[in-house]
């Protein structure tokens, strides 16, 4: 065994690569719950792609056949139905765990140099995150399936001069069709998966490069013993990878609760108009995006269209999640981590997931007067966060940040 | 610390109003329907009644005869001879393994309906089983109506009252604004409507088992995964306590 593995390093640096990144890859010891976040987005990333590649093998990309085919599945191929839920569950719970795992950073000021790239990256998984839900949305040719993404297509529509142009150019044809299904199969199966594992590859790689952060926002490298390990750190394996097994279990209670007794989830995993199949002729009284896309719905019917059109609502729903990337660059503080700083970084933060969560309820509900000015208001609670940040950041008066991290 | 849980319980108690939100605006319910989808003679009830009542001008297209006969437990011939009524081009009634489609020619639901009735097999999952289970009580005369009657939850609708020879036939009875609070019965039919009850939520549990099959088996598979995964994550916790010893 070990001559076999002998001949491959000479060959391949498994070894090699294996210490690296697992068991002489450092990671602080003081990880709370919110770390657990980064394995399992990996985990359900898996999941995705094994389920997809069995519902790739039964559904059909057609407009006749799609939504068949979809009940095909549930009805005729053995246990279908469990590959089927696995993945639309899997869809939400994927952007559930992305969330946490980046409100993380937030508390924790991951992001902050110099772990900018990997926060870059990380948004960008993000980005691809959003339009791999928006494609494969697409795919089961119900109602809402066929008009959110007409809603969607539109947006592209409202850009002045291009728009129309470049409407009908991502739909293939005048009105979302066979022809939009097929190529937003292909870029949901094939396209988009290869840049999001290529994306996560790179996060990793960079967050190994320079280290993870903790809780306390220490740098562990700066304390070594005298064999070159940092003091507070321990090996990722066998640590984290038996504790993140415990992560995955109660994960897995949780996603396979849903999967096997709410695999609708009321209606918000699975929405009621998409067991209707498509109809170009009917249009649904309400066309509202899944769950996870409605914060940013909401904030793009917040803005007052302009000269009749509603482009200046895309500039700022596009605005809302490019300005992401430039967090690292807003956050003029030196400390890191939410323990040691003011108040008033606690309460911009506190704010911001308060805004982020009314702002998800009211792009899931029609827009009456009083929803609008509601979502007019946090939407400039929104930005007054990133804002707020940048001076907050720069005035704040935060405590001493200790030399070793802290079990707590 | 504080602010830590402050923070936490805010986003918790904001993802709970989250949830909490209905993902469709209910409609004018007068009545839940009794679904016990493990009732094996409601189920047969059900399908029975529906074929009869329903299949005429629905179909359930996604479905197939063969599954009802399993899922079910009724003998394929006893759904060959009772259950199938569409013929392939020589004149001969499909097979089980064919889907739940119908006799009906769409030029003649077209003709008589103004549009193809529309299919059945998701209705439940779609309107929900409370919807059907009041739009099957609530057809009312209505001498304005082509087919003599109207229904109180989808007005106007195309269809006529089907089942009327099982519950009889009953008028609107309209508050001071015109709304319909009750009905009342103004012929009787051949079932009380206790029975007549019975009859719809049977359709209704039919329905809903025709709307997901796989609610007959995923709950009791699911409830082995459920302790699998407690055993194993108790056995992983375990297992980090072990290693974690060591850390301080």
């Amino acid at each position: 065994m070990s001559k076999l593995l002998t001949w491959v390093d000479d060959r391949f640096p498994l070894t090699k690569m294996w210490r690296e990144h697992l068991s002489e890859y450092y990671a602080p010891k003081n990880f709370n719950f919110w770390y657990y976040f980064g394995s399992l987005a990996l985990l359900v990333l898996v999941l995705q792609i094994v389920t997809g590649i069995f519902l790739t093998m039964n559904y059909q990309p057609s407009a006749e056949r799609a939504f068949s085919s979809v009940e095909y599945i549930m009805r005729d191929v053995n246990y279908g139905w469990l590959i089927r839920y696995m993945h639309t569950t899997g869809a939400s719970m994927f952007f559930v765990i992305v969330y946490l795992h980046m409100f993380r950073a937030l508390l924790y000021g991951s992001y902050k140099k110099p772990r900018e790239l990997i926060w870059v990256f990380g948004v960008l998984i993000f980005l691809c995150l959003m339009a791999e839900a928006f494609f494969g949305y697409l795919l089961p040719w119900g109602q809402m399936s066929y008009w959110a993404a007409q809603v969607i297509i539109a947006l592209f529509g409202t850009i002045p001069f291009i728009g129309p142009e470049l409407a009908q150019w991502i739909r293939g044809d005048f009105v979302v069709s066979e022809a939009t299904l097929t190529r937003f199969f292909a870029l949901h199966v094939i396209a988009l998966p290869l840049v999001l594992l290529a994306l996560v590859v790179a996060h990793i790689l960079a967050l190994h490069e320079v280290g993870s952060n903790n809780p306390d926002g220490v740098e562990i490298k700066k304390q070594k013993n005298a064999d070159g390990t940092p003091k507070d750190g321990i090996p990722f394996h066998p640590y984290y990878t038996v504790k993140d097994l415990v992560g995955v279990g109660v994960f897995f209670i949780i996603f396979f609760f849903i999967v096997f007794f709410m695999p609708t989830f009321d209606g918000h995993f699975i929405e009621r108009p998409n067991f209707e199949p498509a109809d170009p002729l009917q249009t649904p009284e309400h066309i509202h995006p899944v769950w996870y896309f409605t914060p940013f719905y909401a904030i793009l019917r917040a803005v007052p269209a302009f000269g009749g059109s509603a482009f200046p609502g895309v500039l700022v729903m596009g605005a809302s999640v490019l300005i992401l990337f430039l967090l690292p660059w807003l956050d003029r503080s030196p400390v890191r981590s939410i323990r040691y700083r003011s108040i008033w970084h606690k309460l911009l933060l506190a704010t911001f997931v308060v805004t982020f969560i009314v702002l998800g309820y009211l792009g899931a509900v029609p827009a009456g007067p009083v929803e609008t000015m509601a979502a007019r208001i946090f939407t400039i609670l929104y930005f007054g966060f990133f804002i707020g940040l940048y001076f907050v950041s720069k005035f704040e008066k935060t405590k001493p940040v200790p030399e070793r991290v802290t079990m707590k | 610390m504080t602010m830590r849980a402050t923070i936490f319980s805010a986003a918790l108690i904001s993802l709970a109003a989250l949830l909490a939100v209905p993902a469709q605006v209910a409609a004018d319910y007068r009545g839940e329907a009794n679904v016990r989808i493990d009732d094996r003679s409601s189920l047969h009830r059900g399908a029975r009644l529906f074929v009869n009542y329903c299949m005429g001008c629905h179909s359930a297209q996604y479905h197939r005869w063969m599954h009802v006969a399993n899922d079910l437990g009724i003998p394929d011939e006893v759904v060959q001879e009772n259950f199938i009524w569409k013929t392939d081009e020589l004149g001969q009634k499909v097979q089980v393994g064919e889907l739940m489609e119908i006799a009906m020619a769409e030029d003649y639901g077209n003709a008589v309906y103004g549009g193809m009735p529309p299919d059945l097999t998701l209705t439940a999952r779609l309107r929900q089983e409370d919807w059907i289970y009041n739009f099957l009580h609530s057809f009312y005369l209505d001498s304005n109506s082509p087919t003599g009657v109207n229904n109180a939850v989808m007005n106007a609708t195309a269809m006529p009252h089907v089942l009327w020879d099982l519950q009889g036939l009953q008028t609107a009875v309209r508050n001071d604004n015109g709304d319909i609070v009750d009905f009342e019965l103004v012929q009787e039919g051949s079932m009380s409507p206790r029975e007549f009850d019975r009859a719809v939520n049977d359709i209704v549990t039919f329905m809903s088992y025709l709307g997901e099959p796989a609610q007959l088996e995923r709950r009791r598979i699911g409830v082995w995964v459920m302790l699998f995964l407690i055993v194993f994550t108790f056995m992983a916790w375990l297992l980090k306590r072990e290693y974690w010893k060591d850390v301080h």
